[in-house]
């Protein structure tokens, strides 16, 4: 299908938007926008983070999610408490796929689902005492767990228990820090308050812990790494860059990150936030009190890593700088290689995401790389900031949808007729069901790392192996096949 | 009046971050930008308005200041 007009864009949407009743479809209509890159400010055409419409499917998740499932979680040597009933822990437990090096369950709990469990009796008579027995027997049996968090349950708020209360008495006991999390799950419209929490209790209860010491021996090239989470060893393959430019990377945040890390970060010369969206309050936080500055950067394809390589290194020495080149040059033919391979099989394939944090514009540049091209793009949780930056990534024309719906995303698909679709769990086995080619793009269907030059091999023949997978040849039952010459025509006219 | 974290962006202009709403703006214009002072009505560039009584000197940036709604 060729690329559609501005006018048939709009059309489209009209039409999606047609079966809503009248209210939802003012409300709608106000989070699906034709994309024009002459745009400054996404405000205008497209609003985001607003409650989601009731009766429609969200793919959303809460704000405990975003502070335990993607902020704390990764946090390799502490223990994460799910604290509350225990289905929230337990079902997103190692879902996000944080690879972390340790023993898990000796020094590190990454995998691991600790949880209060709690019972009815707990919500009438508060479970305070409870949270308190609980953190004993964790320091009983995981003495080398450096700190504990509290993450709140939607129950917690609710019943008003004291966490607060509960962490200062214990932490005082066993001389580590615990952190009471208000991440409840009722909290804001999404997830993306929840990173919001998350990132306002690190400030309180972690940042500041080593000021004024100074034991630690900085060089004028500490970096950290903020908002990659490892997912499949993401972090992995863009600290190897960043430390054959010479650079030192001190913290992970927080994707096989330890609590130390975080402490030290204050004391780093640049941050380098990979997801803006859920970490860039607590990169403020740090410039402004530590004077500590931070760029966002893009590891996605040769193309934007080359470009985020060059403007890292500019914030160095001629040194660095000169290293960068090195670097770019090291795996330029290894890229090429891989381009020479896959573009051929990719080249002109149409692709739609609907992802949420950074993914929904940073993977587009590996997309064009391979020559292909993203015709429609949204995110679950954004805010106006995220639509700022997507705006000038994507092409005139193309679809972008905010906190989408399923119906609405169905919809897209069937009328735009993409080769491939990049989305999450929820709506992997709809679109596979409808004969589109489908990639998880979460926690990279099992795959990864799609960060770095590595990655970016990975993601190159993952996307390959999806989109020309002969499987898709298979979808009709053979006997509703149309015979051999018009089969041809049928391929011919689609 | 909520708590407004200001730093400057590469391109010099102004940004204005509203941490309870994780809201980001950049800054049009301000009624008094000298040497000496800094403040009154701030307009972002999406037509929000907003007032701070004029500091003198000239806070360093980034910095929090509390603002108020200027537009109703
Ligand atoms: S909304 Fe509440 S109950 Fe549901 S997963 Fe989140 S914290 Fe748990």
């Amino acid at each position: 299908m060729a690329a559609m007009t501005r006018e048939e864009t709009q059309a489209l949407i009209q039409e999606v938007l047609e079966v809503y009743p009248e209210k939802a479809k003012k409300d709608r209509a106000k989070h699906l926008a034709v994309n024009d890159q002459s745009v400054e400010q996404s405000k205008k055409c497209i609003t985001s983070n607003r409650k989601s419409q009731p009766g429609v499917m969200t793919v959303r998740g809460c704000a405990y999610a975003g502070s335990k499932g993607v902020v704390w979680g990764p946090i390799k040597d502490m223990v994460h408490i799910s604290h509350g009933p225990v289905g929230c822990g337990q079902y997103s437990r190692a879902g996000r796929r944080n690879y972390y090096v340790g023993m898990t369950g000796v020094n590190t709990f990454g995998t691991m689902n600790f949880t209060s469990d709690f019972q009815e009796k707990d919500i009438v008579f508060g479970g305070d005492k409870k949270l308190d027995k609980l953190i004993s027997e964790i320091e009983t049996l995981f003495p080398l767990a450096k700190g504990i968090s509290v993450q709140s349950e939607c129950p917690i708020g609710l019943i008003g228990d004291d966490i607060e209360a509960v962490s200062k008495k214990k932490s005082k006991e066993l001389s580590k820090p615990v952190v009471p999390v208000r991440c409840e799950g009722f909290r804001g419209v999404s997830q993306s308050l929840g990173h919001h929490i998350a990132n306002d209790s690190i400030r309180d209860w972690v940042i500041g812990n080593r000021d004024g010491d100074e034991s630690f021996q900085t060089t004028p090239y500490d970096v950290a790494v903020i908002g990659d989470y490892n997912i499949g060893g993401d972090a992995w393959a863009s600290r190897i860059l960043l430390e054959e430019m010479g650079l030192r990377v001190v913290a992970q945040w927080s994707g096989d990150g330890t609590l130390s890390e975080m402490e030290l970060t204050p004391k780093v010369k640049l941050n380098l936030i990979h997801c803006y969206r859920s970490m860039n309050y607590i990169s403020r936080f740090m410039e402004e009190k530590y004077g500590v500055p931070w760029m966002e950067y893009n590891f996605f394809g040769p193309t934007k890593i080359a470009e985020s390589l060059r403007a890292i290194a500019a914030r160095f020495d001629e040194k660095i700088q000169a290293n960068a080149e090195k670097v770019i040059e090291k795996y330029t033919a290894e890229y090429e290689a891989i381009i020479a391979k896959y573009r051929p099989r990719l080249e002109g394939k149409r692709v739609m995401l609907y992802v949420g944090g950074l993914r929904p514009r940073h993977i587009i540049g590996a997309y064009e790389d391979l020559g292909m091209e993203v015709v429609g793009t949204g995110y679950e949780f954004a805010h106006n900031d995220d639509y700022d930056r997507t705006v000038k990534e994507m092409g005139d024309s193309t679809l972008l949808y905010d906190d989408v719906t399923g119906y609405e995303l169905e919809e897209f698909v069937k009328r735009v007729q993409p080769d491939l679709i990049g989305s999450g769990i929820k709506e992997k086995y709809i679109f596979q069901k409808m004969g589109v080619p489908f990639r998880q793009m979460h926690s990279w269907d099992y795959s990864g790392p799609y960060h770095g030059y590595d990655g970016f091999a990975i993601f190159a023949r993952d996307m390959d192996m999806t989109i020309n997978n002969p499987c898709w040849k298979s979808m009709q039952a053979p006997w509703q096949k149309p015979a051999e010459g018009e089969a041809d025509a049928v391929a011919a006219s689609a | 009046m909520p708590n407004v974290m200001i730093r400057k962006k590469d391109d010099g202009a102004l940004l204005f971050y509203v941490a309870k709403k994780d809201m980001e703006e950049t800054i049009a214009s301000v009624e008094t930008d000298t040497a000496e002072t800094w403040g009154g009505e701030v307009e972002l560039t999406d037509g929000s308005r907003w007032y701070i009584d004029p500091i003198s000197p000239p806070p360093a940036f980034p910095t929090t200041l509390r603002f108020k709604r200027a537009d109703g």
